[in-house]
């Protein structure tokens, strides 16, 4: 007897389903004996998690929060992903563009200005920075092979560090690690603010942001299904040498690709400063670009998929934050994105136990 | 040459030797991974484990010794996980190995917070030869502070390099290591067995990772804190394509870099800079490391694309028997 991997030819949907749920389960399970040997109660944890971040009044509020930059971060990855150019970089991306955006609120914004051209102008200052991050590994890897991993997860620590320079020196708040908060009008519209005529709306944070991350998720949704550039980019990333030889120019397909994809990101950023934030400081990110990476590829790159799995992560980390130690969320995701590869690459093969004369026989027949 | 200045070139050559070591080890192990054509993106994550596991065995035992076992053991078994999905189920190792790295990082966030306040750990043993000092000429201004007075993972670091060196390139398991990595198919067809050796190296590789974190959190840096390597396994993945896959440049880009990750510090303290004074300027030189393996790859890549330089043949491709490689 002996154990054969044979290749499935075909998934049917409900096996595929079956074994992302059960990779889920499977994963909280493993994170659960984790906890317990962190000293937690796994149980009580992930009820309290379960509690704050989707079940209790205010949970779809601050869950919706969470999952706007994590929305807007997601979509930009998979952009990248599709043609399976691995922008890991994403944070770095998403910081540049908080950066520059906070800029903008702080320097360029008056008391009189319209909102609607303050936050334009944010939003296209942090998708420009966000782009312009995007467009170093970009060229770097049109241009001259380098590694787009390596160069956009570099400029991540260059990112932090560029932020820290302002936020601790020139645009520094008293010489604190943040810089003054934005006028009112830099904020985005938050559902709070109409609690006057709302009363349920009082205490709900949730900001504009998650409207802009919905808008692009319909948007690249359309694009990549209906668009020349959309089937461009599956097509490079399935196969690159028919793309070259159907005369596609992958190198500029490459540097467009991360200039969006990084300016999504950046503009994740700047939702994050005009509807939470509202004024940059240390370590507001609690790692939403890396997570966005984790998002987009449990989401097969499906745009509106997307939507999905950034509510449950955003309800993830609410949940998280009402339990200690800190890098829980983090440790879950990790453990599901290991075994959701893991399902998903059994459920490609099958594994069968057949006699050895039959194997021989096979192996003399082909 | 001014006494200062000469002072201040072999203190950051110095702290380049200590801090590069780490990264020497890290290097070293993904370099013997990708030599049998398994890319393991997860050094990050690898070191990560390793240094935790390190610091908190040392801390419960007593025993730094038992210390660095414990990290190898820790980096070596999170990197059977990557084997598994790259080796059995030939998934895809860009996606697998930035698993690993995610958890490697969870797992450490929530296990290590109860060690983040301790400071008092028991170290390596710093090791003494004074009589570097006493060699005439080199000894007392560059042999002496450079190599009398370390810690032992440098000198550990120093043997490994002639070592992996000698082993990929001088013996028989080094051959088949090779040719596991180049030509899976004809070293199949000969008996080598791929799949076997594959999981092999994956796994000294990770054992090479834990020792670097253990090293880490043992001797260069000794405390923990939550995302203590600060990149540094990722840096490992650059610098074996900025070394070519071979383990001498791997050791000049690593303690050239661990220069530069400590230059920081070191130019601070240098009263005619103007980091002295402004220590906010500082921050300009820590972004140095990662902008340098940036331009390193630069240089290196499109010379290593044109004549793929040292690169394994299949790094990166699953081997299934029968199938035609590309």
């Amino acid at each position: 007897m002996r154990l054969k991997v044979e290749t499935r030819l075909e998934v049917p949907w409900w096996m595929r389903v079956l074994a992302l749920v059960g990779a889920v389960v499977v994963a909280l399970a493993l994170a659960g004996i984790m906890l317990w040997y962190g000293g937690l109660n796994p149980l009580v944890a992930y009820r309290r998690m379960f509690e704050v971040g989707f079940a209790d009044t205010y949970s779809l509020s601050d869950t919706l929060v969470k999952a706007t930059p994590l929305l807007l971060a997601g979509l930009g990855v998979a952009v990248a992903f599709r043609m399976r150019l691995w922008n890991i970089g994403a944070e770095g991306q998403l910081l540049i563009g908080a950066w520059a955006s906070a800029g903008v609120a702080l320097f360029w914004v008056t008391p009189d200005t319209p909102r609607w051209l303050a936050l334009l102008l944010m939003m296209v200052a942090g998708f420009v920075a966000g782009a312009v991050w995007g467009y170093i590994p970009g060229i770097l890897k049109a241009k001259l092979q380098v590694n787009e991993i390596i160069s956009s997860l570099m400029l991540v620590y260059v990112a932090i560090r560029f932020n820290n320079y302002f936020i601790y020196g020139p645009w520094s708040a008293g010489g604190f690690g943040l810089t003054r908060t934005f006028p009112r009008n830099a904020w985005f519209p938050r559902l709070l603010d109409y609690a006057d005529t709302v009363p349920v709306f009082r205490g709900m944070t949730v900001h504009m942001g998650i409207l802009l991350g919905l808008v692009t998720a319909v948007l690249l949704y359309v694009l990549f299904k209906r668009s020349k550039w959309g089937y461009e980019l599956k097509l490079i990333g399935d196969n690159p040498r028919a793309a070259q030889y159907a005369g596609i120019n992958i190198s500029r397909h490459i540097v467009l690709t991360m200039v969006i994809s990084g300016g999504l990101a950046g503009l994740a950023g700047m939702s994050e400063m005009a509807g939470v934030v509202h004024r940059l400081q240390e370590n507001f990110s609690p790692d939403y670009g890396f997570t966005a990476i984790i998002i987009a590829w449990l989401a097969r790159l499906h745009p509106l998929a997307i939507i999905l799995v950034a509510y449950l992560f955003g309800g993830l980390l609410v949940g998280g934050d009402a339990i200690q130690p800190s890098g829980i969320p983090l440790m879950i995701q990790g453990i599901i994105m290991f075994c959701v590869i893991s399902a998903d690459l059994l459920t490609r093969y099958r594994l069968r136990l057949i006699r050895i004369e039959v194997i021989e026989a096979e192996e003399v027949g082909s | 040459m001014d006494a200062a200045l000469l002072i201040l070139i072999v203190n950051i050559i110095g702290a380049g030797l200590r801090t590069g070591t780490p990264l020497l080890f890290a290097t070293l192990g993904e370099l013997i991974t990708e030599k049998a054509g398994v890319l393991n993106l997860g050094v990050e994550g690898m070191m990560l484990v390793g240094a935790l596991a390190g610091f908190a065995t040392s801390f419960a035992t007593g025993n730094p010794w038992l210390g660095v076992a414990a990290g190898m053991l820790a980096g070596g078994t999170l990197s059977l996980l990557h084997a598994l999905v790259a080796v059995t189920l030939r998934g895809d190792q860009v996606v697998s190995g930035l698993a690993l790295v995610f958890v490697g990082r969870g797992l450490t966030a929530v296990l290590g917070a109860r060690y983040v306040q301790i400071r008092e750990v028991p170290r390596l043993p710093t090791i003494e030869l004074p009589f570097l000092y006493e060699i005439p000429i080199f000894g007392p201004a560059l042999l002496g502070p450079l190599f009398g007075r370390q810690n032992i993972v440098l000198y550990i670091g120093l043997a490994l390099v002639p070592l992996v060196w000698l082993f990929i390139t001088r013996t028989r398991g080094g051959l088949h290591l090779r040719a596991v990595g180049e030509y899976p198919a004809a070293a199949d067809a000969v008996g080598i067995p791929v799949a076997g050796l594959r999981y092999l190296y994956t796994f000294v590789g990770g054992l090479f990772a834990g020792l670097a974190g253990a090293s880490l959190t043992l001797a260069i840096t000794p405390l923990w804190i939550q995302d203590v390597t600060a990149g540094q396994g990722w840096i490992a993945v650059g610098l074996v394509i900025f070394a070519g896959w071979n383990p001498w440049r791997a050791m000049a880009g690593a303690y050239i870099f661990g220069a530069l990750r400590r230059m920081p510090l070191d130019l601070q303290a240098v009263p005619w800079l103007p980091f002295a004074s402004n220590p906010i300027q500082g921050i300009w030189l820590e972004m140095l490391p990662y902008l340098f393996t940036i331009v390193a790859l630069m240089f290196i890549s499109r010379e290593a694309a044109r004549k793929r330089l040292g690169a394994p043949a299949a790094l990166g491709l699953p081997y299934i028997r029968g199938e035609r490689g590309t």
